[in-house]
């Protein structure tokens, strides 16, 4: 099986909120996501209340999963940044790492030329706190790896959630 | 592809309805959507073409509830059936942590049930999953129908690893919510191992 597993410590939680946050500030953006490839948020900044975060997560990675494979059907790799463009709003969509993607809504108090420089800015650093993200998935600074507070769910914890 | 976030406490888990085209997995979606109370539920949405078959997936965001403080989330999608659509049904496959099998009971449809089986198992085994494996639930719909094999018929011909398994007229909501408790009790008995 693959490592099917993705695993959010506060920290780093922190650390990437406050990169999207810095993103959006710089960018000029209405909002900015950052979602796993598999459709799950994982961190957001910006009018986020104004979107249905949840659908957003899951249309944008069925996107860029068709993209791919459009991708490769004509032997490229990936098709590493996708531009939809509103009469309102425009959407940037950019793969960071190889497991997250990055999602900016922008309007005219922006434009693509500027969400590009600055996703290709953040881009780097998030990368970073990924890496880091997934070396401690599996161990922590003591080198063990961290007690899971699922080792302990009993069979009672899991039939109370079908209870009603 | 479970997703255990501290921050927010909460766990999100995959589930892919697959099986044969016009078998019901859309059905299911809706009569689970229909019954779960607003606020334990996102938005469906349905990627459809203009006859009402699935074109890309189905997508249904659901709250089980929560376990030792984490809100247990479950996001349920479907497969278009169709069989010249697999290069979108290998893409939906992506960090699936469950499936369920939804097989028509049909006489007629028994064939394309088992190469839509068969399928699956390939399409798993390109993302690195082993169907014998991974959690795993069994639905024979559309049993109303007066064409419906015999359950033991299609058990003989469908079950392979003695995975729950459940008669259904999604149509109606028979069965509908049995199979995906059966699915995602597996999931989070996986997750207690790991
Ligand atoms: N009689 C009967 N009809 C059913 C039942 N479940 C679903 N149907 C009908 O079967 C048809 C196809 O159902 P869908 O749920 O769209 O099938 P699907 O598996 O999503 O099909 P694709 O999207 O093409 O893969 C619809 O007209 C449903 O109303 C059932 O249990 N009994
Ligand atoms: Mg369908």
């Amino acid at each position: 099986m693959p490592a099917n597993e993705l695993v959010l410590y506060q920290e780093e939680f922190q650390r990437l909120e406050r990169s999207l946050r810095q993103l959006r500030q710089d960018a000029s953006a209405r909002a900015v996501f950052l979602f796993d490839k598999s459709g799950q948020q994982i961190a957001a900044a910006g009018e986020i209340d104004q979107f249905d975060a949840t659908s957003l997560a899951s249309l944008t990675a069925g996107n860029v999963a068709a993209t791919d494979g459009l991708a490769k059907l004509i032997g490229e790799r990936e098709f590493s940044t996708l531009h939809h463009e509103g009469q309102r709003d425009h959407m940037h969509i950019s793969i960071v790492g190889k497991r997250a993607i990055l999602l900016v809504i922008f309007d005219e108090r922006s434009s693509l030329g500027l969400v590009r420089l600055r996703v290709k800015r953040s881009s780097v650093e998030m990368e970073k706190i990924f890496e880091e993200m997934l070396v401690k998935g599996t161990r922590t600074t003591d080198g063990q790896a961290p007690a899971s507070p699922f080792a302990e769910i009993t069979d009672e914890d899991i039939d109370a959630l079908f209870s009603e | 592809m479970t997703f255990i976030n501290y921050a927010s406490r909460e766990i999100n888990c995959k589930i892919v309805y697959y099986g044969p085209g016009l078998g019901g997995k859309t059905t299911n979606l809706q009569y689970i959507y229909s019954k779960t109370a607003p606020e334990t539920k996102g938005k469906m949405i349905s990627l459809a073409t203009e006859t009402d078959r699935t074109l890309f997936f189905d997508f249904l965001p659901l709250d089980l509830g929560s376990i030792r403080g984490f809100t247990t989330r479950f996001h349920l999608y479907t497969v278009p059936g169709q069989v010249f659509y697999d290069a979108s049904r290998k893409l939906i496959l992506k960090g699936v942590d469950g499936v369920v099998f939804v097989a028509d009971s049909q006489d007629e449809r028994m064939d394309a049930n088992i190469e839509s089986i068969r399928n699956l198992d390939e399409n798993l085994r390109e993302h690195g999953f082993d169907l014998r494996a991974i959690p795993y639930a069994l639905q024979f719909n559309k049993r109303d129908l007066p064409s419906a094999l015999p359950v033991d018929v299609m058990y003989r011909a469908l079950n392979f690893k003695r995975e729950p398994t459940f008669e259904a007229v999604a149509s109606e909501g028979v069965g509908v919510f049995d199979t995906l408790k059966a699915v995602a009790k597996q999931i989070l008995v996986e997750l207690r191992k790991q």
